[in-house]
């Protein structure tokens, strides 16, 4: 792995309790993640993981409980908020727009980031009166770029409904990365997918994090995988955390060999 | 030819009007991939709103002049659809977040009986005029190309300008704006939506708005034709096999699907109607938008529709 610098906190979960009526979807999980690093979160079926990403993307707000991200504590987040400041994320079953282009999906991700108002991007011209038409160029430009390095050119005028899956999971990466964000949240990249797509997805994620300097927080249940690409992995069995600490550490765990693998009575 | 002409200029005036009502369906759908069957009664609503106001400003504020009672009666009307949006989008929509298309469905359902009772209990139950002092003298054009040139209608002239600034504002509401591209992304999906920070709430507020006005100009133009009565609230019926044919999800569709429905209709009733018996402008649309079910679901302009198994 190249020698990237992890830096200090960046988000931190605290004692975080999930409950649908009676059924405990998360106890008491705490972990952080710091700037920079890939951190993943693991376990079997029904763990709790996607719960624990839908906590952190404020879909759910826990009933215990609080998230810090970059010295702002949480108890509850709606989604605008947590785009806004910074975290996206893509999805285990695709939620893409599916009869928009892959480009306008991509462009999507920019909405947040639009500055020039309605009517001066009706009146939008090429003489650049208003500013507005340069605007568009600008963030045309950056969804190019996140085109080229996902390496989707080809398709970018497709509308995305009639993609591979493998394709469609980049397009939804690639509009999580047009939110340019400081923390990206990725819930089972390579699910579904066969041997060649998730070694180029592992080669996105990398990358992202490489190049961008981008944190990343995946969830996974393909043990090898994640152990190639990350930094520090979370285990979570039945809501309950039953690991954390470096892939080796966990790989070691007794708790974490039997959750995955039953153990002899 | 002249009389062809003139068969086919009545046509198309009267799939203006169908396309206005339309065009109210494929706003909303658009952008919330709700079906609005609510959109006849919202026409209704709309359209007995500016009757009344038109007959109650001059007395309550002793204004003369007709075009500024009008514009005053227009922006309260205006008000009054905004006041229906935020209301639907607090009361109903916000607490269907995620659910299946069909549950939306029943609920705009709702919504029509609601818009039409509470219509008509603000409003009154009666035929109302609405003057909004259009021409309705007929001119002759063309009269050295033919014998006698061809009848027109003059109010049938302005309301097509109307509605032709209405649609292009909209088309490039749609294509050219952020907001536009937003609400899009809200039509096919709305946890993807939300995760990257598009608003939903304020896009079905505006959504509607905007699809409470295009009902307020659809209601006001056919109201100033044929009078603001309860048979308005059917009208949503005429506009199904409009959008049939022109594609749910197509603003131009919309327009283009109501054309050819308007002028069909009344050529067939002209020229096949002898024929056959009569009485062809009644089921024309609807089996046209048959013919067009089997064969191009989509409609003429909509988006391909491509389910994976």
């Amino acid at each position: 792995m190249s020698q990237k610098k992890i830096g200090d906190v960046i988000l931190d979960v605290q004692n975080i309790s999930l409950r649908f009526g009676g059924v405990k979807a998360l106890t008491d999980i705490s972990f952080n993640v710091r700037e920079h690093e890939v951190r993943a979160i693991i376990g079997p079926n029904g763990a709790g993981k996607s719960s624990m990403l839908n906590c952190i993307n404020g879909v759910y707000s826990p009933q215990e409980g609080s998230i810090t991200f970059r010295g702002q504590t949480f108890k509850h987040m709606n989604s605008r908020q947590v785009a806004e400041m910074g975290i996206a994320r893509t999805f285990q079953n695709l939620a893409l727009f599916k009869g928009m282009s892959v480009i306008d999906n991509i462009m999507t991700g920019r909405n947040l980031r639009i500055k020039s108002g309605l009517l001066s991007q009706a009146f939008r011209n090429p003489f650049g009166i208003g500013g507005a038409q340069r605007e568009e160029e600008e963030h045309r430009a950056f969804v190019e770029r996140i085109i080229d390095f996902l390496e989707i050119q080809a398709f970018r005028k497709t509308p995305v409904g009639q993609l591979p899956y493998g394709l469609q999971k980049r397009v939804d990466l690639g509009r999580a990365l047009a939110m340019e964000p400081q923390v990206l949240l990725l819930d089972e990249p390579m699910a579904g997918m066969n041997l060649e797509e998730k070694q180029d997805m592992c080669r996105f994620i990398l990358d992202v994090n490489d190049e961008f300097g981008t944190t990343i927080v995946l969830i996974e249940h393909d043990m090898g995988v994640v152990m190639d690409i990350s930094d520090r992995v979370v285990v979570l069995d039945y809501g309950k955390k039953i690991g954390d600490g470096s892939p080796d550490e966990v790989r070691n765990n007794e708790e974490v060999i039997r959750a995955y693998l039953g153990t002899s009575h | 030819m002249a009389f062809f002409l003139e068969t086919l200029f009545g046509g198309l005036m009267a799939g203006m009007l169908y396309s206005l009502v339309a065009l109210g369906f494929v706003l909303i759908f658009k952008a919330s991939g709700v079906f609005n069957f609510a959109q006849g009664a919202m026409v209704l609503f709309a359209a007995l709103a500016m009757a009344r106001f038109s007959e109650w400003i001059p007395q309550w504020l002793g204004i003369e002049s007709l075009l500024l009672a009008n514009l005053i009666a227009f922006a309260l009307a205006g008000l009054c659809m905004f006041a229906v949006a935020w209301l639907v989008e607090r009361l109903v929509l916000r607490h269907l977040v995620n659910q299946e298309g069909a549950t939306l469905l029943m609920a705009t359902l709702g919504i029509t009986y609601f818009l039409e009772g509470v219509g008509q209990t603000l409003f009154g139950n009666s035929i109302y005029q609405i003057n909004i002092g259009m021409p309705k003298d007929p001119v002759f054009i063309l009269d050295s190309v033919f014998q006698g040139g061809i009848l027109i209608n003059k109010e049938d002239l302005y309301a097509a300008l109307i509605a032709a600034v209405l649609v292009i504002a909209l088309s490039i509401f749609f294509q050219k704006t952020g907001t536009g591209r937003a609400l899009r992304a809200v039509a096919d999906d709305h946890q993807a939506a939300q995760s990257i920070g598009i608003p939903l709430n304020r896009i079905w507020v505006i959504v509607w708005c905007v699809a409470g006005v295009v009902a307020l100009v659809a209601g006001m133009i056919w109201g100033s034709k044929l009078g603001v009565q309860f048979s308005l609230a059917t009208v949503a019926l005429r506009a199904l096999p409009v959008i049939i044919l022109g594609g749910l999800t197509s603003v131009p569709g919309a327009i283009i699907g109501g054309l050819i429905i308007g002028v069909g209709e009344k050529l067939s009733e002209v020229y096949l109607g002898p024929l056959i018996g009569g009485g062809i402008e009644i089921w024309f649309a609807y089996v046209l938008a048959l013919v067009f079910l089997l064969f191009r679901p989509q409609g003429l302009f909509g988006e391909k529709i491509i389910d994976r198994v």
